[in-house]
């Protein structure tokens, strides 16, 4: 039971990677994966959000009664959420638009709840917030990864530099929808394939 | 009135909620077992995004906006959305037990589906009317169903063939996920 810090940590890098390990939140990682900087923006919002809301509800965990506890939960969030919007609107405003609606959404992000009702609710805050801190780092590694991919071959570019040559037709499929599933599916596969072995 | 079947057009097919937008992936995943519950849950979004569009447009244009409370709509919103789920549910357990067995376990789930979320937000954001919120809400929701039932029926199929091990359950259904998009990806450029 007893887990050390850096175990918490380490197993939402892998062994409870979201949202392959966990299939939460897997509307924001399709939508915003169209490219790396994308993905990178979206998982530092997530990383701040899960982090604050971890420590909160962890902090409050022996006042909120558990009748109301998931209300209680989203106002939290929703309040980190408008943090995180407001401050992505002031420094980052190209990338807030492209996100869009997006960053409202991480509201009801499926991962974010998921952790402050399985974890944060029975935890102690330091151990929260390393698993807030743990998760939200996994998840951004999977959108990164998703978004390299998706990037790199659907627009033949990686941080909007070229990587292939002027010759190089795009395979538009990636970064369309349809491509977002397909490529989501086939990583998953991959990573069963390489826990199997 | 071909305006707005137009618009109701382009949300059910062109601009699918699920598949061309990304929106309320994992019930999309979570529900699409079984063609029951799939169906129930089809109807559970219907019955709740209607309700929360047109209740989420009001507050905006009434109370957020007059006040310049905008800021405040992503924490409104949620509110809303989570106190009328749970509102309708108490509402139908009282008054339609038979429609409430029915949506029953679906309901709470709706709470944290980014399409209802979504969908109230793409209203306000297109700034339509209040009818055209209507009509967005309900078609929007309509093909989420769509999309929800016809996955169910490819994924029933899924179960009985026979799928390399990697790529079993969760994988293999994103790939379909995928092709069903590709599918949907036709109606581009109708409207």
């Amino acid at each position: 039971m007893a887990k050390s810090i850096t175990q918490e940590f380490v197993k939402g890098l892998w062994d409870e990677i979201p949202p392959f390990r966990l299939v939460l939140g897997l509307c924001p990682t399709l939508a915003v994966t169209k490219s790396v900087e994308n993905g990178l923006g979206m998982g530092v919002a997530v990383i701040f959000v899960l982090v604050c809301s971890n420590m909160l509800v962890s902090l409050l965990r022996n006042i909120i009664p558990s009748k109301v506890r998931i209300a209680c939960f989203i106002v939290i969030i929703a309040t980190f959420v408008i943090v995180v919007e407001l401050l992505m609107q002031a420094y980052t405003y190209p990338l807030f638009l492209k996100l869009g609606i997006f960053i409202p959404l991480i509201v009801v992000n499926c991962v974010v709840l998921g952790r402050a009702e399985a974890f944060a609710y029975k935890n102690s805050v330091v151990r929260s917030i390393v698993d807030g801190f743990g998760i939200g780092v996994g998840f951004t590694i999977s959108l990164v990864a998703l978004g390299a991919l998706r990037e790199v071959f659907g627009s033949g570019t990686f941080f909007g530099i070229p990587v292939f040559g002027a010759s190089f037709q795009p395979f538009t499929f990636m970064i369309e929808a349809p491509g977002a599933f397909v490529c989501l599916g086939l990583m998953l596969s991959l990573m069963n394939l390489a826990e199997n072995k | 009135m071909g305006d707005y079947i137009l618009l109701a057009v382009s949300c059910i097919l062109v601009n699918n909620i699920l598949l061309a937008q990304y929106l309320g992936c994992c019930p999309f995943m979570g529900t699409s077992k079984k063609m029951e519950t799939a169906i129930g849950m089809g109807m559970a979004v219907i019955f709740v995004l209607v309700m929360a569009g047109s209740i989420t447009w009001l507050i905006e244009a009434y109370v957020l906006k007059p006040f310049k409370l905008e800021y405040l709509r992503t924490i409104a919103f949620i509110l809303i959305i989570a106190s009328l789920v749970q509102f309708v549910e108490m509402f139908l357990r009282k008054s339609i037990p038979a429609l409430y067995k029915g949506l029953g376990i679906f309901l709470p789930l709706i709470t944290t589906n980014c399409a209802v979320m979504g969908v109230c937000l793409i209203n306000i954001n297109e700034e339509y009317t209040f009818v055209q919120s209507l009509v967005t809400s309900f078609s929007y929701a309509a093909g989420f169903g769509l999309a929800l039932v016809l996955f169910a029926g490819v994924r029933e199929r899924v179960l009985l063939a026979r799928v390399p091990k990697p790529l079993e359950d969760t994988a293999i259904a994103l790939v379909v996920a995928g092709m069903l998009s590709l599918a949907f990806f036709a109606f581009k450029g109708m409207v």
